[in-house]
């Protein structure tokens, strides 16, 4: 039979982006150590729904690792201890009986808590909106094997693409600096065939966007790459300061966009 | 209710171009006098709210997560289908057509699936330009492999991240047109009711999930692109927020429902284990090249299994029953999903299940990893089996594998006639929601297809078809002052401040559990007319109960997951029943629905295509009022019908 556990949880209550927050304690019993950590705040809201209280808000939404919805910092590591792991794949065999457990939104200016757990990640869809596509018209495509991309390429674009959007990059960063993010997208977009023609463009865009957001610089910390749920590498953002110089000195002599 | 499935004349490879000849065209400048609707941003949302914006109409796109990215085609690993023949190994439009068609045990329309099939080589040529990252070689072009169903590789892949890849692709193609204001974009809004005016879909109601608020929209034509309905079993290995409330609200406003009982079950995933479980996991197939399926003969040892006092490694050889390959020699392991799947509840029936629930069964790699050594099978499904760790904490490499069927994809949905258009005038129907392509069972890497394929190529087309029919003197001339916004939108208000007022005991996750249960045991793997006869009882007081014991916590004025949920169960209930009413209706065996009394002697599938080549499609009448089936007849011109045997 499965091991249960006792916890105690700290969580961030907070009723409305206006209000301030608190953390507020429960207890939470019999937790099955197959559950997931969702799963176990599952169990707290029903408990909670019990007793005619609130249950704790949280964005979540395909609970295996992929849709980037869910966002909450445990034990002061965005989506926990596990290395290279969401929130909704951490399981409770990672805790044991007795333990103390602290549940914090996302804590990072760009990102505004709008309820308890749950943050306004709209800078980042923005940051895409400036120039994170390659323009082609439904219709304008030309064969798909029209264009042949050395398989290092195509790999490296698609390590680059695996980014799912959660922001745990912002929320383990001291500056919350957007720099992971961003540059994941766009290496994965500057480094295709198909998406030199907007290359120069792409980069001052998208780069002026996020800092438009209120995002903070890079220092070099590399706490974003630790806390990747994807596990993107930090020379996405060595990529990025690459292709944004460059625009740069071209733009200065000939505007690109 | 009319079922004009308005197939183009002509011979089927010639349908869809003399069809796109014959439609009426917008003039480009006449566009932008003109607004769509879109609600969801998947596959078939995202492309078809990108392209009509491409097109110059403006378009306002909803979603319920908070970013359009998020919605659940992301889940999708295997790949997508297309008939670009690259393997020079016999593919061609015709062989696509006649293998979905035949994989959908014969329940699909032909003219729709043909044309799927035609548009798939665009697909991925769209895909590329938009920098979508497929697998390739070394040569540079794209890698194909090949997937359940079919005898040639044609499925394109991005690692196990197909539908994340793609989504992104749609995504940032919608990106795009928010940026340049052509997409005006909802996030974190659900559409809880549909605004007709004069019989013609003309807006929506939606709350504004962060705030509560409800607002009204009014447009020229709307687009459901809202999904599956698996989660009206509780568990399935759709996302969480997965409803049915959009196309169940636009069905009580007049759309019919077609086929509602045809629900895939996939056999390869991780079983259940207690009962706090939210969503099951799904394993890729391609497990089953390598793995051998098996239970315990003898119920007794599966108990003992279950209690963890016996190491199913020490199972003798003797003792284990190879169910798939005992039944179906020639196909072994490989054989279809229904009827996987089918065969893992019998032996759990029997008592012979293993996991902690005694719903599960093994899938051994013992065998293979002897064959072929560790390395290989890790080099083969390292991933799979990290992951596999990762959710259980077992190790596959050394204890055996266990799983359980999961539903995980629903092939009925909303009716659409060729032009994706509802029996609604003006809505039109996209992706999973729909009912078009995919029969009684869908294949692998099909499901992706059809969402694009419906985004990119079919919706822009006819929804600008159906806006000039109706001529530009009617661009944008419903508002939302109209009465019957203000109508639709008191209803829906009601509605919610009646779920806040019952103050019963129990929550919406309880019902929706208890839902999940009967749906489950009666209309699942396998149905019989007893089961679905107690299931539509049952579930009609389930309602009675939710409707005065329901509690809901907090208000309604802003984030409120209970009020959310309960929204979403109130019509998982009422959905359920009509599910099945289709099950009960439907008196033969194809696909993902297996009638008990609808069997060969050796338990098979038996179709009957004298009396049940049709789709059924459900028209509400009111509540507590049965509704009133109607039929679209399926004629097999290229196709000729015939039945599906693994032995």
């Amino acid at each position: 039979m499965e091991k249960t556990m006792d916890l105690t949880l700290k969580v961030w209550r907070q009723k409305s982006a206006n209000s301030t927050g608190t953390f507020e304690t429960y207890g939470v019993k019999d937790v099955s150590e197959g559950s997931s950590f969702l799963e176990m705040l599952d169990t707290l809201s029903e408990d909670l729904v019990e007793k005619g209280k609130e249950p704790v808000a949280f964005d979540h939404d395909c609970r295996e690792g992929i849709c980037g919805s869910c966002s909450m910092t445990i034990n002061g590591i965005p989506h926990g201890p596990e290395k290279a792991t969401t929130a909704c794949q951490l399981h409770m065999r990672h805790f044991h009986d007795g333990q103390t457990i602290t549940i914090e939104p996302w804590r990072a200016k760009p990102f505004p808590v709008i309820k308890d757990l749950v943050v306004d990640r709209s800078p980042f869809d923005r940051i895409i909106q400036s120039g994170g596509f390659i323009t082609s018209r439904a219709g304008s495509a030309v064969d798909a094997n029209a264009i042949p991309i050395n398989k290092a390429t195509a790999d490296y674009a698609m390590d680059a693409a695996a980014c799912i959007g959660c922001g745990a990059c912002v929320a383990a960063c001291p500056n919350a600096s957007a720099m992971l993010f961003t540059g994941a997208k766009a290496s994965h977009m500057n480094s295709l065939p198909q998406g030199k023609a907007e290359k120069d463009r792409r980069t001052l865009a998208m780069v002026t966007t996020m800092d438009g957001e209120g995002f903070g610089g890079c220092t070099n910390v590399g706490e974003c790459e630790a806390a990747c749920p994807k596990s993107i590498s930090l020379d996405m953002i060595a990529q990025l300061n690459r292709d944004y110089a460059t625009a740069q000195l071209k733009n200065f002599f000939k505007p690109v966009a | 209710m009319n079922l004009d499935s308005k197939i183009p004349e002509g011979p089927l490879s010639e349908k869809w171009s003399s069809h796109k000849f014959n439609m009426k065209l917008v003039n480009p400048s006449n566009r932008r006098k003109y607004s769509v609707i879109v609600v969801g941003s998947g596959l078939a949302g995202g492309a078809a709210a990108a392209s009509l914006a491409e097109q110059g109409y403006n378009v306002s796109c909803f979603c319920y997560q908070d970013s359009p990215r998020r919605a659940h085609s992301i889940a999708a690993q295997g790949g997508i289908n297309a008939s670009k023949n690259y393997q020079n190994d016999g593919d061609s439009v015709h062989r696509l057509f006649y293998d979905t068609v035949k994989g959908g045990d014969y329940r699909a329309r032909e003219a729709n699936v043909y044309r799927l099939a035609e548009v798939s080589s665009d697909i991925i040529d769209q895909c590329v330009a938009n920098g979508v990252p497929f697998a390739r070689e070394y040569g540079g072009l794209l890698a194909n492999r090949s997937f359940g169903g079919a005898q040639v590789s044609r499925t394109f892949y991005a690692r196990g991240q197909t539908g994340q890849q793609l989504l992104l692709g749609a995504y940032s193609a919608l990106s795009k047109q928010i940026g340049l204001g052509k997409v005006k974009m909802f996030n974190r809004h659900e559409m809880l009711d549909l605004v007709k005016v004069d019989g013609h879909a003309k807006g929506i109601i939606v709350r504004n999930m962060a705030t509560g608020e409800l607002t009204r929209h009014a447009s020229d034509a709307v687009v459901l692109a809202t999904g599956g309905y698996g989660n009206v079993f509780f568990l399935s290995t759709n996302a969480q927020g997965c409803n049915v409330t959009a196309a169940y609200r636009a069905h009580k406003r007049g759309a019919g429902m077609a086929n509602p009982c045809y629900t895939q079950i996939h056999p390869t995933c991780i079983p259940v284990h207690g009962d706090k479980q939210s969503k099951l996991t799904l394993m890729s197939e391609s497990l089953r090249n390598d793995g051998r399926i098996w239970a315990p003969k003898d119920a007794e040892v599966a108990a003992m299994i279950r209690k963890g006092e016996t190491d199913p490694n020490t199972v003798a050889e003797d003792d284990r029953d190879y169910y798939l390959e005992r039944k179906y020699p020639s196909f072994g392991n490989l054989a279809p999903r229904d009827i996987s799947s089918r065969a893992a509840k019998e032996a759990c029936d029997e008592g012979r299940g293993v996991a902690s629930t005694g719903l599960g069964v093994f899938l051994d790699f013992r065998d293979a990893i002897k064959r072929d050594g560790q390395k290989t099978i890790k080099e083969r499904y390292g991933n799979l089996f990290d992951m596999y760790q990762c959710i259980t904490g077992d190790n596959p490499y050394e204890t055996p594998m266990m799983i359980f069927p999961a539903v995980h994809y629903t092939m009925g949905g909303l009716w659409v006639d060729y032009n994706l258009q509802s029996t609604i005038p003006g809505m039109f129907v996209g992706g999973e929601a729909n009912f078009s392509d995919h029969g009684a069972n869908r294949l692998g890497a099909s499901a992706l297809m059809q969402g694009l394929s419906d985004g990119y190529f079919i919706l822009p087309y006819t929804v600008g078809n159906y806006l000039g029919e109706q001529g530009v003197a009617t661009a944008g001339k419903v508002t939302t002052e109209h009465p019957a916004f203000a109508e639709v939108e008191a209803n829906v208000k009601a509605r919610i401040d009646k779920f806040l007022a019952i103050g019963g005991t129990e929550s919406p996750r309880s019902f929706h559990k208890r839902l999940g249960h009967i749906i489950w045991e009666q209309c699942g793997m396998a149905r019989s007319k007893e089961g679905l006869e107690g299931a539509i009882k049952d579930l009609q007081a389930l309602r009675k109960e939710f409707w005065t014991n329901l509690r809901v916590v907090g208000d309604a004025d802003g984030i409120n997951p209970e009020l959310e949920r309960a929204g979403r169960v109130a019509d998982f209930i009422e959905f359920g029943e009509l599910m099945c009413r289709d099950a009960l209706m439907r008196e033969e065996s194809c696909g993902g629905h297996f009638r008990v009394e609808h069997q060969t002697e050796d338990g098979e599938a038996l179709r009957d295509d004298e009396n049940f080549a049709f789709a059924g499609v459900w028209e509400y009448m009111g509540d507590d009022v049965e509704p009133q089936l109607h039929k679209e007849s399926l004629i097999y011109e290229n196709v000729k019908l015939a039945t599906r045997s693994y032995k």
